[in-house]
């Protein structure tokens, strides 16, 4: 059909290999990151290589990265939820009310993971049926949530959870693997399928890069969205459940300023803060990072200001990195 | 033919350039994009810049404002060596564009976003508004426009803020003047003074590069050419010495016998009816039939309702009321994932926010609306995407390094082409196809006219709005006139004629008398 050129032209899938893409990604960089963390750490403190200390340095992560791996989901998709810590304090206060009411572990889990969904549906409905913007919404939520909370609380405490729900915090599967690392490894295995190999998936990135287009692509993108808050939801009150467990008690103040950490996490590991790009295995490689870099000061007797500096700064490094070095080799140097 | 050689361009040695690009080469990632081309530009002349897509003209023009390096090549000044390190240098040294998407500022008023930059100060190095007012009035006095200095940009509509463009263009004190497809989005009254602009732009010793597909526009300012193909020079000289199909076979290689190749196709059952279909505030009571193997046209001015209805049509915006039936069945369409179901895809105007998602590969574009296809349980199967991608993207012809691609690094044509593909791969049986070659060169305009009374002879009814008058005539079987959001002719046969077309669209009646 072209008027130039009668042959039809064969145009390659490709031009580079996915396995030279993956090595020149921002994943390998992170990794590079990671182990040179791990080897300093080892360096730094004699008590580093010794299993059950890793295993300890697990929990610094776990409950944050299960929430993370939602998060980095409704970010790619251009929302964000900050209400995630103040949904572990919803969902974790409603626990203690069950558990006084005389509640047993099953139904305690359940009105976990029900408060963190029912609150992902509140997030999700205000975004999505009124049209506002996420962040405005879950600020909002967030003091909602934490509000309901002390209300409930006042300065006062949960205490005396059932003896066997403190397995899901506390408990190990196998040797040093504890339950919340086996949750976080199925999580990570479960996100990263979702958002890489499913259609679901491709409509996370399509969302996120034009809502415009996506719609008139006949994507409902509303729907996209609802599910994602619903997830992140649901995934802060897995994580409430957990971090209560391991607690053995209830707070309002518990997993405060954890939303930060998450979207640190998920930043770090390479998702796009405006939408449409980033990866699990970023997300799963930034939050043994965090973990280690918190554990190895800990090691240290780092104070835990100090610690949220090097944090800090641990982002911007790794962030202005690739950019740094673009300049460098501009300017020819 | 004579002059179409460069070396022929004699001018080109008898006066001093403006600007010259002297063997300019521009490469990226396996596609050389100019290879050695030279470009004149003489102060109180218009150039035209003539090429198919892909040849090369946005990277000149990226070139020229200081956006893209060069990889080979200088650029002249006044015959001086310079270098457009950032569009800044390239602005300092007086060279602006009016470019095809001038990126302005919604929120801010039309004084400040023609001074954007370079406002004028007033004591304490503030921004003088009453000034910065008075001297847009003055600016835009001067092209005809009447628009406020002071209103919001976001409150204009597609033509008044090309009109703010060009405005910020001449609000700088310019020598060269690159206008790229400056009359895409402007209504025949809005180009006749845009020309009138051109004239006072030579008459004050600019040198212009004007870009534009359309060879009546050519003709009617430009004072020489410059052909490009495939990223190089093949020909360049005066518009007096040559003809419109000389021109076209510098552009595509070969000559192009008939601009519209309307094939024969059999006209079927009835395969949509839209029926009382009105909205509250854009259109009302729209009636038609298509049937089978039929292109209807529908034609209009900017903001007749045309695309309003046709977004209503894919579940976009709600109707007040209407029915829709394909075959015999009434179909509810609430989403565009509806009209998907039912049949009816929409190739969009504006590719770059609607159409395509830029920011992500061909294939992956190829396949959204039909990753069901292309899945099994909701699991993405790879091999079957890129053979969806590559089968559909073949029968396009587009011209792309590979299929992982982002969408946004393709020229226009080829944009349109990946979005047309896109709707084919979910087997429709309604194409709507809004304004489908707009922006788009005439080798490739060719090729989607072509395409489309294939796909009309294949069976699949299509519905285009156009307005351009020679493609509504050369296409369509039949057309339906819109006017303020209503239908105001149908119009098919003898009945069917330019002047009929236009009588309708602006509400005039036999008599040449407004209606």
């Amino acid at each position: 059909m072209s008027l130039t050129d009668t042959t039809p032209r064969v145009i390659p899938d490709r031009l580079r290999s996915p396995m030279r893409a993956r090595m020149m990604s921002w994943e390998s960089l992170l990794l590079g990151v990671a182990v040179g963390i791990f080897i300093l750490n080892s360096l730094a403190s004699p008590y580093f290589l010794n299993a059950w200390n890793l295993s300890d340095a697990t929990f610094n992560f776990t409950e944050k990265a299960m929430i993370a791996f939602a998060m980095a989901l409704l970010i790619i998709a251009g929302e964000i939820d900050l209400s995630v810590a103040a949904i572990i304090a919803l969902a974790s206060t409603a626990m203690g009310v069950a558990m006084e009411m005389g509640a047993g572990t099953p139904v305690l889990v359940l009105v976990g993971l029900g408060t963190g969904l029912a609150c992902g549906a509140f997030n999700g409905a205000l975004v999505t049926k009124l049209g506002l913007p996420s962040i405005v919404v879950t600020i909002g939520t967030m003091s909602l949530f934490r509000g309901i909370s002390y209300i409930i609380l006042g300065d006062g405490a949960f205490r005396g959870y059932p003896s066997d729900f403190s397995w899901f915090g506390q408990g190990y599967v196998f040797w040093v693997i504890s339950v919340e690392f086996a949750i976080f490894a199925l999580l990570a295995v479960v996100f990263g399928v979702l958002l890489h190999k499913t259609s679901f998936g491709r409509t996370v990135y399509a969302v996120g890069n034009n809502p415009t287009g996506a719609l008139f692509s006949g994507i409902r993108v509303d729907r996209v969205k609802m599910i994602l808050f619903l997830l992140t939801g649901l995934m802060s009150g897995l994580a409430a459940v957990c971090l209560t467990s391991r607690l053995g008690s209830t707070r309002p103040s518990i997993a405060s300023g954890m939303e930060l950490e998450i979207v640190t996490m998920v930043v770090l590991g390479g998702v796009n803060i405006l939408g449409g790009s980033g990866s699990i295995p970023g997300v799963v490689i930034a939050a043994f990072v965090m973990g280690l870099v918190t554990f190895g000061l800990g090691l240290l007797n780092v104070p835990g200001i100090v610690m949220s500096i090097f944090i800090g700064l641990l982002l911007i490094g790794v962030i202005a990195l690739p950019r740094l070095w673009a300049m460098y080799r501009k300017t020819g140097g | 033919m004579r002059n179409l050689s460069p070396e022929g361009d004699s001018a080109a040695q008898d006066a001093q350039p403006v600007l010259t690009l002297d063997k300019i080469t521009k490469t990226f990632p396996g596609v050389k994009a100019l290879d050695g081309v030279d470009l004149h530009l003489f102060a109180g002349q218009v150039t035209a810049l003539i090429g198919e897509n892909g040849a090369g003209k946005s990277t000149v023009v990226k070139t020229l404002t200081g956006i893209y390096q060069p990889n080979g090549g200088q650029i002249l000044l006044h015959g001086k060596p310079v270098r457009f390190v950032t569009p800044q240098d390239a602005a300092d040294a007086g060279v602006t564009a009016i470019h095809q998407e001038t990126v302005l500022f919604d929120e801010l008023s039309v004084a400040e976003n023609v001074f954007i930059g370079h406002a004028p100060k007033g004591r304490f190095g503030l921004i003088d508004t009453a000034a910065m007012h008075s001297r847009t009035a003055d600016i835009l006095g001067t092209i005809g426009a009447k628009i406020s200095p002071s209103v919001k940009l976001k409150d204009l509509g597609i033509a008044s803020r090309h009109l703010v463009a060009i405005a910020r263009a001449l609000s700088v004190e310019a020598q060269v003047v690159i206008m790229d497809e400056p009359t895409a989005a402007l209504s025949q009254t809005e180009i006749e003074e845009l020309y009138e602009l051109v004239d006072t732009l030579k008459a004050k010793g600019k040198a212009i590069l004007f870009i534009s597909h359309k060879f009546d526009e050519i003709f009617r300012i430009a004072d020489r050419f410059t052909v490009f193909r495939d990223g190089q020079l093949v020909g360049a000289g005066q518009m007096a010495d040559v003809t419109e199909a000389d021109l076209v076979k510098m552009m595509v290689g070969r000559a192009v016998d008939q601009l519209f190749p309307k094939r024969h196709a059999e006209i079927g059952d009835k395969v949509l009816t839209v029926a009382g279909y009105s909205h509250p505030t854009e259109f009302e009571d729209i009636n038609f039939t298509l049937r089978r193997g039929e292109i209807l046209g529908f034609y209009g001015l900017v903001g007749a309702g045309r695309s309003e209805f046709m977004q209503s049509l894919i579940g976009i915006t709600k109707p007040s009321k209407g029915a829709v039936r394909i075959g015999d069945d009434v179909r509810v369409i609430r989403s565009p994932a509806d009209a998907i179901k039912a049949g009816i895809v929409y190739v969009p105007e504006d590719r770059g926010k609607q159409g395509a998602i830029l920011d992500m590969p061909i294939f992956q574009n190829v396949t959204l609306p039909s990753l069901h296809k292309t899945s099994k349980d909701g699991f993405i199967r790879l091999a079957e995407e890129f053979a969806l991608a590559r089968e559909y993207t073949q029968r396009l012809d587009l011209r792309a390094a590979s299929l992982d691609t982002n969408v946004g690094a393709l020229s226009g044509g080829n944009q349109q082409k990946v979005v047309i593909a896109k709707w084919l791969a979910t087997k429709p049986r309604v194409i709507i196809l809004d304004e489908p070659t707009k922006g788009i060169d005439i080798g490739s305009k060719a090729a989607v006219h072509d395409f489309m009374s294939e796909l009309a002879a294949q069976g699949l009814s299509v519905i285009m709005v156009s307005s351009e008058i020679p493609e509504i005539m050369g296409m369509s079987d039949r057309v339906i006139v819109m006017r303020d959001g209503r239908m105001v002719a149908e119009l098919e046969g003898d009945a069917l004629s330019p002047e009929t077309l236009v009588r309708h669209a602006v509400g005039i009646n036999e008599q040449g008398d407004a209606a």
